[in-house]
């Protein structure tokens, strides 16, 4: 349903993403690791024709859209929704308006029926009380949910989520965790988890890739990543372990960096 | 030297890629207005809030300087003995240059900085990344529904601020000066010729052009998060007020080259 092929991206002469390759099966949900700045979002960005890869193919639904132009990119997006890491909610729409924008837009379906929809979206995320809130009275994670119902109202064949539970608490994290896995289950949505958060990584995945500095490094299932060898990989899953000592920092090929001082080291020796 | 000449290099391209994206955009925006979906209610809201936002400003302005206008120029005219006559100076004065540059730098500093900030905002947050997600195109919806609301309201108030300076200038005429007011509105009026006033209608036109334009190109190549927010802002109040006067001059010199 996705695919990527030997993708590269380059932002002003920086290398972004170097031959990134990956399947995504219709009604898997796939988490895309690693650490920040690695080159999660633009992967996600890159499945919604928001940036075009230098070269490379990216299949939509059996459709390349590298080359496509924004007016026939906006039929492919109408098979997809995504979950931005803020949220991005409109500031100067209610909730019911945010979570019925893309039905509104359309235009095909009666005021009813999309009412309706709005309010089927917002119970499924546990919110259909807040229809008529402007989104700076909801908490953040109230937002990610609406974002959530958002993505749902139009149906969508895929969801990308970019950090859904970045900077929640943990009851939050749970319940939008518990979201992703409810829309595989019950709604069979093709998904596309970005996250640095383990434990909601492990909890949602079918299947992983991680990336370190724009380039693949892993691609397996859970299991297979937590018996990983690879050094960046256990660095990154396994940082008390790894970096335990103070002025430890990790290296771009996963090994450690020891830069505190010898004197503080010397002081923090028992005599 | 060399790093000297390639920083030169690069500054000059990035100046001229800033020049072709701002004209991309406006091409891009015009063509908006003749595609499907117009936005009408979107529209009449930001003609709201430019338009009858502004209002208060306007008028101030235009009261002021009117009244300012009027009071020295008598002292201009009063060696001559054609005092009396002051009317005719402000009129033409206000209608041809100072009503459409002075309401166009206040709408500058409420307005276009208000639309850049805006849409520094909504780019900093991703709702305009969001709005593409859904299928809406952002230029469509954020510029083009501006941009038809700065091209209606902007020669709308610059007719109100004329209208105010001429009211301000008979107060000062009629009630500190004792100009009559018969003899001083028949002057007012005869200072103006048909010409003038498509003049004064044309280049609030333009103006309104620049000021949205730039506020809007200025918000939506926001980037740097909240510090890059106040940048848009200032740069878009700064550019389109540099804009406005420069412009100023040369359809000036465009409308006596012919012949208005």
């Amino acid at each position: 349903m996705i695919r990527f092929s030997h993708v590269f991206l380059k932002f002003d002469g920086r290398q972004v993403l170097t031959d990134i390759s990956m399947d995504v099966p219709a009604g898997a949900t796939q988490v895309i690791l690693g650490g920040s700045g690695c080159g999660k979002t633009t992967t996600l960005r890159l499945i919604l024709g928001l940036l075009h890869p230098e070269s490379g193919s990216i299949v939509i639904n059996g459709q390349e859209i590298v080359g496509l132009t924004e007016r026939q990119m906006a039929a492919i997006r109408a098979q997809m929704a995504m979950v931005f890491q803020g949220a991005a909610l409109f500031d100067s729409l209610t909730v019911r308006e945010n979570v019925g924008y893309r039905l509104w837009e359309e235009g095909t379906l009666d005021n009813a029926t999309i009412e309706a929809r709005v309010v089927e979206s917002l119970r499924f995320v546990g919110l259909e009380d807040t229809l008529d809130k402007m989104p700076a009275e909801l908490s953040g994670g109230m937002k990610k949910r609406v974002a959530i119902a958002r993505a749902l109202a139009c149906k969508p064949k895929i969801i990308l989520y970019d950090e859904p539970t970045a900077g929640l608490d943990p009851i939050n994290t749970h319940l939008v965790s518990e979201l992703v896995c409810r829309l595989h289950t019950e709604e069979q949505v093709t998904q596309v988890v970005v996250t640095h958060d383990l434990e909601t990584a492990y909890r949602v995945a079918d299947r992983l890739i991680m990336i370190h500095r724009g380039e693949k490094i892993f691609d397996g299932s859970v299991d297979a990543l937590q018996a990983s060898e690879d050094p960046r990989i256990h660095t990154f899953l396994r940082p008390a372990e790894v970096l335990a000592e103070p002025g430890c920092f990790p290296c771009k090929d996963g090994g450690v960096r020891v830069v505190a001082p010898a004197a503080d080291k010397a002081e923090r020796t028992p005599a | 030297m060399e790093a000297a000449a390639t920083r030169i290099e690069d500054t000059l391209k990035g100046y001229a890629a800033t020049v072709q994206d701002f004209a991309q955009l406006c091409a891009i925006t015009v063509a908006g207005i003749f595609r499907r979906p117009w936005y009408v209610q979107e529209t009449v809201y930001h003609m709201d809030r430019i338009g009858v936002g502004s209002i208060f400003i306007v008028v101030l302005t235009g009261i002021f300087t009117g009244m300012v206008l009027t009071l020295q120029g008598a002292i201009q005219l009063e060696p001559y003995g054609a005092v009396p006559y002051v009317s005719k100076l402000v009129s033409a004065s206000v209608v041809r240059e100072l009503g459409p540059v002075l309401a166009a730098l206040m709408i500058a500093g409420r307005v276009g900085s208000g639309i850049a900030s805006e849409l520094a905002t909504m780019q900093v947050t991703e709702q305009i990344d969001a709005l593409r997600a859904e299928g809406t195109d952002p230029i469509k919806k954020l510029v083009t529904t501006r941009l038809i609301a700065s091209l209606i309201m902007v020669p709308v108030l610059t007719v109100i601020t004329d209208g105010i300076a001429m009211v301000g200038g008979y107060l000062i005429a009629h009630f500190s000066l004792s100009i009559d007011t018969f003899f001083y509105w028949t002057w007012a009026f005869a200072a103006l010729g048909p010409m003038d006033l498509v003049y004064g209608l044309l280049k609030p036109l333009f103006f309104g052009f620049i000021v949205c334009m730039v506020g809007c190109y200025a918000g939506i190549t926001t980037s740097g998060g909240t510090v890059g927010v106040g940048h848009s802002t200032t740069n878009a109040m700064v550019t389109s007020s540099i804009l406005i006067l420069v412009s100023d001059f040369f359809l000036t010199k465009l409308f006596i080259y012919w012949g208005w």
